[in-house]
Parts: C-alpha cells; sequence; structure tokens
C-alpha cells in the first residue's frame, strides 16, 4: 500500500523534475542558436534566472526520495549507471555556477568559456537522462547480486539512444518555447519559430518511440491488462498535438504548459508501465528490483509520506508564487537594472 | 590504488571542497539577513550597500557550494551502494527531508533576494535572506543530523541485512546530533565572521570606505567573538558526548594508548603509531584528561591498546587534526577579545587589521581539522560499531573510479580557481558608490 503511493510520487517527482528543469536544459542546450548577441544570451539568462535553481532541486528530491523509499533501487540504480550519472553531475555543476560567474568578469573569453559551459552542462543532462530512463524501461544488466554487468556503451543501444533524442527534442521545444513566453522583440520571434521548426522532429520521435517501446520493452503489458491506463499515453500525445495548436495561435503560455503536460505524461507513461519494478533486470526477471523488494519499512515510508504531503504542497505555492512575482517579460532594462549576466 | 581506496580519496575531495564553500554560506547569509535587518530599521543607506556589497561574495560561494553539495547526494549511491543498501531505510530518510524541507527554500527565496530588489517591500526582501539563512541552518540540522546517526546510530533495528528505523525521534534528537549541529554552526560563523573581518581589514588598511568597513568589521567582530566563546564552551561538552559514545575516536584525538584511571594529558606529544606509544609526552597535566571528559579526576579512561587494532583510527592524523582545531579555537578567542577592546579605534590599529586580514584561511583550516576529527576518527567504521567503510564500497572498475576521480580534480580546480578569483575580486573591490554620486 505505502510502496505503491510512493512508486506513484517517485514517478510524479521525476515528472515534475522533467517539466520544470526541462525549459532551461532545452533552452541552456539552444542558446548559440536563438542568441545573435551578447545581449541576447544575457537575455536568455535571465530569463531561466530566477527559476533554474529552484527546478533543479526537484531533481534533489527526485534523487533523495528514492534513496529513502526504496534504498537498494537507489544503490543498484547510481552505481549501475555510474558513468552516465557522472557525467550528468559534472555538466550540472559546471552548468550551475556558470548562472552565478559569467557575469562576474566583462571578458569575451571569460563568457564564452562559462557560455560553452551552459551549452554542454544543459544538453548532457537531457541526453542522458533520456538514454538513462529509456534504459530503466527496457531493463539493464544487472546480476542477482545488484551488481551491474555493463558498461557506458551498453547503454547507448539503439532504444536508449531513442530515448535520448526523444528527450532532447522535447527540452528544445520546451526551452524555445520558454524563451517566446519571456522575451519579446527578434529573440521572441527565433525562440516561436524554433518552436514551430522543433515540433514536428518531435512528433515523429514521439511516434517512433511509441512503436520502438512495443519492441524493445514490456512497458504495455500494464496497459493491455488495464486499458484504461491508455489514457496517459493517449495524453501525451493530445498535449503534444495541443502544443502545436497553441504555437500556431501564438498563444505562447498555453503552449509551454502543454509542452510541460506532454513531458509529464510521456514521463508518467514510461513509470506506469514500468510498476511494480522499478529497475528491471535484463538478465532476469528474478534480478529485477520492485517495490516490493527494495522499499524502505513501513514506518519509514510513513513519516517520509507525512514529510512530503506537509511540505510538498507548501514548496509548491512558493515557487508559483515566485512565478507571478517574476511574470513579466524580461527586457534590457531588466538587464541594466540588475547588472545581471 | 582499489576502488575502495580511490572511492575514499573521491569522497574526501568532495566533502572537503564542499566545505570550503559551505560554511561561509551558513554564516554570511545570517550576517548579511542582520545587516539588511538593519537597513529595514534605521534606514541608514549604508547598511543596503554592505548586504549588496556581502551578497555579490555570497552568490559567488553559495553557488559552488549548492553544485558541490548535488555530488555529495549522487556518490552515497554511485560509491557508497552498499552503505547506501545498508542503512538508507534511516539515513535515505534525512537526506530526503532535507532537500525538501530545506534546499527548496533556500534556493528559491535566494532567487527572490537577488531579483527582487525593486519589486518587494524592504521588509519583504529583508524577509527574504532571513528565509535563506533559515534554511541553509536548517540543511546543515539535517544534514549533522544524518551524519551523527553514522558516527552514533540510534533507533533502528538489524532487520533481513539492514539497518530499519524504529524510532525517529530518537534519531533526530539524540545528543550528538545535537552537539554536532551547535558546534558545526558556530564554527561556521566564527568562519564569516573572520571573513568579513578581513575582507574590512583590507580596506581599512588601505583607508577605503572606512565608515562601510567599520561598520561590517564591528557587526561581524560581535558576531566572531561571541561564537568563538561559545565554540570552546560547547567543544567541551561536545568531547564529552564523545568520550561516552565514540571511546576509538576520543582515545585517538589525545593519542591516549594505556587505559588508566585520572588519565593526563600531555601539551606536547609525538605519537608513534607503530609502537603503541607516544615517542614524546611534554607538559603532562595529571588528571586533565579524565576531568575533561568525565568531569572527575579519578575516571577511568580507556587506551587505544584496549582496543583490537583493525578497529583504531588513524591516530597521528586524528590527533594532529585535533589540536590544530582546538589551538586555532583559542586563537580565535584571543583575536575576537583583543578585536573588542580595539573596536573604536580599529583605523589605528594597522598591526591589528593585518593579522585579520592574514587570519582569514585560519577558520577554514579549524573547520576543515574538525571534519578531520569526525571522519578519519570514525575509522574504520562508515557506520561506527555497525559497519566497516570496507564493506560499503560499490562494485566497480577501477578504471571507471579512476577516470571520474581526474574528473572531480579538474573540474573542481577550474571552479576553486574560478571562484576564489571572483570572491577577491568583489572584495577587493568595495561597495557601490553611495547614491547621490557622493564618492
Amino acid at each position: 500500500m505505502f510502496e505503491t503511493i510512493w512508486f506513484m510520487l517517485w514517478g510524479v517527482l521525476w515528472a515534475v523534475y522533467f517539466m520544470l528543469d526541462g525549459f532551461d536544459l532545452g533552452l541552456g542546450a539552444l542558446m548559440p542558436f536563438l542568441a545573435k548577441n551578447d545581449t541576447e544570451r544575457r537575455l536568455i539568462y535571465r530569463a531561466m534566472g530566477p527559476f533554474w535553481d529552484g527546478n533543479e532541486v526537484w531533481l534533489i528530491t527526485a534523487g533523495g526520495v528514492t534513496f529513502a523509499a526504496f534504498p537498494t533501487t537507489y544503490a543498484v540504480m547510481f552505481s549501475g549507471l555510474y558513468s552516465a550519472l557522472m557525467l550528468i553531475l559534472f555538466a550540472l555543476i559546471l552548468r550551475g555556477v556558470t548562472f552565478a560567474f559569467r557575469g562576474a568578469v566583462d571578458h569575451p573569453a571569460w563568457k564564452r568559456l562559462w557560455d560553452g559551459c551552459l551549452v554542454i552542462g544543459s544538453f548532457l543532462p537531457a541526453l542522458l537522462f533520456g538514454v538513462a530512463f529509456a534504459n530503466l524501461f527496457q531493463g539493464i544488466p544487472i546480476d542477482g547480486e545488484g551488481i551491474y554487468q555493463g558498461t557506458l556503451l551498453t547503454l547507448l543501444n539503439p532504444y536508449g539512444l531513442a530515448g535520448g533524442l526523444l528527450f532532447v527534442l522535447l527540452f528544445l521545444v520546451h526551452g524555445s518555447l520558454w524563451l517566446a513566453v519571456k522575451t519579446e522583440g527578434a529573440l521572441h520571434e527565433r525562440a516561436a519559430a524554433t518552436a514551430a521548426k522543433i515540433w514536428p522532429a518531435l512528433m515523429v520521435m514521439a511516434v517512433l518511440f511509441l512503436g520502438a517501446t512495443r519492441r524493445f520493452t514490456f512497458l504495455y503489458d500494464n496497459y493491455l491488462r488495464q486499458p484504461v491506463l491508455f489514457l496517459i499515453p493517449a495524453l501525451t500525445v493530445a498535449a503534444l498535438i495541443l502544443t502545436y495548436v497553441f504555437i500556431r495561435k501564438a498563444q505562447w503560455w498555453r503552449a509551454w504548459f502543454a509542452s510541460a503536460a506532454t513531458i509529464a505524461t510521456a514521463t508518467l507513461f514510461g513509470v506506469v508501465g514500468l510498476y511494480p519494478d522499478l529497475l528491471k533486470s535484463s538478465l532476469s526477471p528474478a534480478y529485477s528490483l520492485n517495490i516490493y523488494n527494495s522499499a524502505s519499512s513501513p514506518l519509514t515510508l510513513k513519516i517520509m509520506l507525512g514529510v512530503a504531503l506537509t511540505f510538498v504542497p507548501l514548496v509548491i505555492a512558493y515557487q508559483v508564487w515566485v512565478h507571478f512575482l517574476f511574470k513579466e517579460k524580461v527586457t534590457e532594462a531588466h538587464l541594466a537594472e540588475e547588472e545581471a549576466y | 590504488m582499489d576502488v575502495l581506496m580511490l572511492s575514499r580519496l573521491q569522497f574526501a575531495v568532495a566533502t572537503f571542497f564542499h566545505f570550503i564553500f559551505v560554511p561561509l554560506t551558513l554564516g554570511l547569509s545570517v550576517i548579511i539577513a542582520v545587516m539588511e535587518t538593519c537597513y529595514v530599521r534605521t534606514g541608514d543607506e549604508d547598511y543596503r550597500r554592505m548586504a549588496k556589497f556581502w551578497g555579490k561574495i555570497f552568490l559567488v560561494n553559495f553557488a559552488v557550494g549548492v553544485v558541490t553539495g548535488l555530488t555529495l547526494e549522487f556518490q552515497f549511491g554511485t560509491n557508497w551502494s552498499r552503505y547506501s543498501r545498508y542503512v538508507g531505510d534511516v539515513f535515505g530518510s534525512l537526506l530526503a527531508i532535507e532537500a525538501t524541507l530545506a534546499f527548496f527554500l533556500e534556493s528559491t527565496f535566494l532567487a527572490v533576494w537577488v531579483f527582487g530588489w525593486n519589486r518587494l517591500s524592504p521588509r519583504l526582501h529583508a524577509l527574504s535572506i532571513w528565509l535563506v539563512a533559515f534554511a541553509s541552518n536548517l540543511s546543515a540540522l539535517w544534514i549533522l543530523i544524518a551524519n551523527s546517526w553514522m558516527q552514533h546510530p540510534v533507533g533502528f533495528t538489524l532487520r533481513g541485512g539492514r539497518a530499519e528505523l524504529t524510532d525517529f525521534l530518537a534519531v533526530v534528537t539524540q545528543g550528538l546530533a545535537i552537539q554536532q549541529f551547535f558546534h558545526v554552526i558556530s564554527g561556521a560563523y566564527i568562519l564569516a565572521g573572520f571573513f568579513v573581518m578581513g575582507v574590512s581589514a583590507y580596506h581599512l588598511l588601505k583607508k577605503q570606505h572606512v565608515e562601510f568597513f567599520s561598520k561590517s568589521f564591528r557587526l561581524a567582530l560581535g558576531f566572531a567573538l561571541i561564537f568563538s566563546v561559545a565554540e570552546i564552551v560547547q567543544g567541551h561538552y561536545h568531547a564529552g558526548e564523545i568520550s561516552k559514545i565514540q571511546p576509538t575516536k576520543l582515545a585517538a584525538m589525545e593519542s591516549h594508548w594505556h587505559t588508566q584511571a585520572g588519565a593526563p594529558m600531555h601539551l606536547f606529544l609525538i605519537p608513534d603509531e607503530k609502537n603503541e606509544r607516544n615517542l614524546v609526552e611534554w607538559g603532562t597535566i595529571p588528571d586533565a584528561l579524565s576531568i575533561l571528559a568525565y568531569h572527575t579526576p579519578k575516571a577511568v579512561v580507556k587506551g587505544l591498546k584496549d582496543f583490537p587494532k583493525e578497529d583504531r583510527p588513524p591516530v597521528a592524523l586524528t590527533f594532529i587534526a585535533f589540536r590544530v582545531m582546538v589551538l586555532l579555537g583559542v586563537v580565535f578567542v584571543l583575536l575576537t577579545v583583543i578585536g573588542f577592546f580595539k573596536r573604536r579605534k580599529l583605523e589605528s590599529s594597522p598591526g591589528y587589521l593585518k593579522i585579520m586580514l592574514y587570519a582569514i584561511p585560519l577558520p577554514y583550516l579549524a573547520l576543515q581539522a574538525g571534519w578531520i576529527v569526525t571522519e578519519v576518527g570514525r575509522q574504520p567504521w562508515i557506520v561506527y560499531g555497525l559497519m566497516k567503510t570496507e564493506h560499503a564500497v560499490s562494485h566497480l572498475a577501477t578504471s571507471q573510479v579512476w577516470l571520474t576521480f581526474i574528473g572531480f580534480i579538474l573540474v573542481y580546480s577550474l571552479l576553486g580557481a574560478a571562484a576564489f578569483y571572483l570572491i577577491g575580486k568583489f572584495a577587493a573591490r568595495g561597495p557601490e558608490p553611495v547614491a547621490g554620486g557622493e564618492v
């Protein structure tokens, strides 16, 4: 019972993380293509400035909850995906300090250095999270001792790479929509056009991925058992199409929300398909970690549920408030006044 | 080197580097909050400029602290997976609580503070930095509760090959957790106080922004003085707690080999681990160790020889780190007391200012030494008495860990160089000019 609740919360936390950090990861990766000069680059930084760190805490929380609720899964997953996770970590480290460091020295080489860190630090996590999650859906070679019997290259299989590409495209659309929401003028136009241009590729990739999921994973088994669950991927597709509809209508906030819903439901689609497994072993189903053989004690799950139900709504409340506080479009006036970036 | 040694080194590099930045975050956030509160209360523009000036340094420092903290959460799983599996029920939940209660608050309201200068009323704006200060100190509380559980596991039972939580309150309210929290927090406040005093001294020595930096100096001095004194008193009780729950650590801290009643202390000694004795013992104070640890002169203090060799921590390192920490703790009291008497005539005390400028690294050294005592002194256990460090490490290829270890060295070198450069630059530049153009 508590295991199932925590499994759902675990999935929701990852979904929220991708939905939120997705826009600043995508925007960071797209920066060189969207900005034509330093002012535009600074506007892009400023568009993410008040939000990116708060977004990233959802990752820390998702990781922490994996540790707290399913410690065995946390242990096997993090040691098994060692190299991929470390790459993500280095990327996020360099990316994180970029926001604080970039504007501190007025020298082109200095700015280029940190711009490079932003781009790589945004692109790599987007790609690798996709690769990692596709591999979780598919199963990874862990043995009965929970020891990973592969390498980083094992993860770069066709389905894993497809997942990586899907995530990148999702985040690129998400990020350019965010910039379309947050800016005006030439930068806004470019962001809007970019979202419209990437969207068809995303649509194709999404359909391919849904098909490949049938070929490479057992995710659909849960859906075939409970056909009502097909609502989730149906929502994903609907949200994806709505994204385009709103792009066409130039309704940027709505497009962004539709894109957010696409990302969230896409994540949930995979998570629901996994249930009750958390970490499938591709070597033998007997080695798979599920919510029963890897969960914490009922007491820990209960305490953590109390903490989550009390504080997560509070977090959501003040993060939403922050979005209202900084709801206006970013302009050069902001840059001058705040000496930002 | 094997995976165990590499993982230990990697974790050591990651935590020590992380803890170069964390204490300044903990203390400076409070100091800035006090400054901004002074501004709200008095309307004195200088205090607003102070909050802004120290805030710039704070932001650079904060960023490095945050991103290097991310590493630690990852590493429990990546490198210490057997540990994570064994203790996740207790330890993992503490980390998750830390993130939910503190990290969100901290990072969200820091953004509010940075971008909110012209959007919020001065009162609300000051509140946002208070929330940041509260949240970062709250996160210290939770991580220290987690660390204390590794030092002294309580409130659990062993079931199905792992430690399962049985008493949450026992875990979060145990004596050591409270002691460690106050010890680390006071240390961080001392460090931040000395940092602000040192940077202020630099400008006062150059006779620039005198009014501004005199105010900063005095505010930080009060802060550092209170906590330097508190740290000594608290440290005494802290050591008493350790003598009860980690006798091997206490014995290593004092390089105390033979169990005896009325154990003495030596002002100076050189440990000789190989031969299980001290090479030199000088300035012996009879009964001092017994009194300090148990408050009675004839109390029995267990010596290292009474513990199996494989259960003892590295003695020399623990001992030296402890001595360095204590010695510096005394130095901090002296320097702040001297400062108290010079506080009205700082500009005419260049000698003292120079000392305070060069004293900036000392609290850093003291805090790192303190962590060496805590963590090296806990060895060979990762969870004291329960799990040895060698049994905690993941099954990984040596080459994998070599690569990431080198990666950490490279990335952290870049981070460290950039951060120190920027902090130095901002510190030396001085505050923004007074509104209205007056120099």
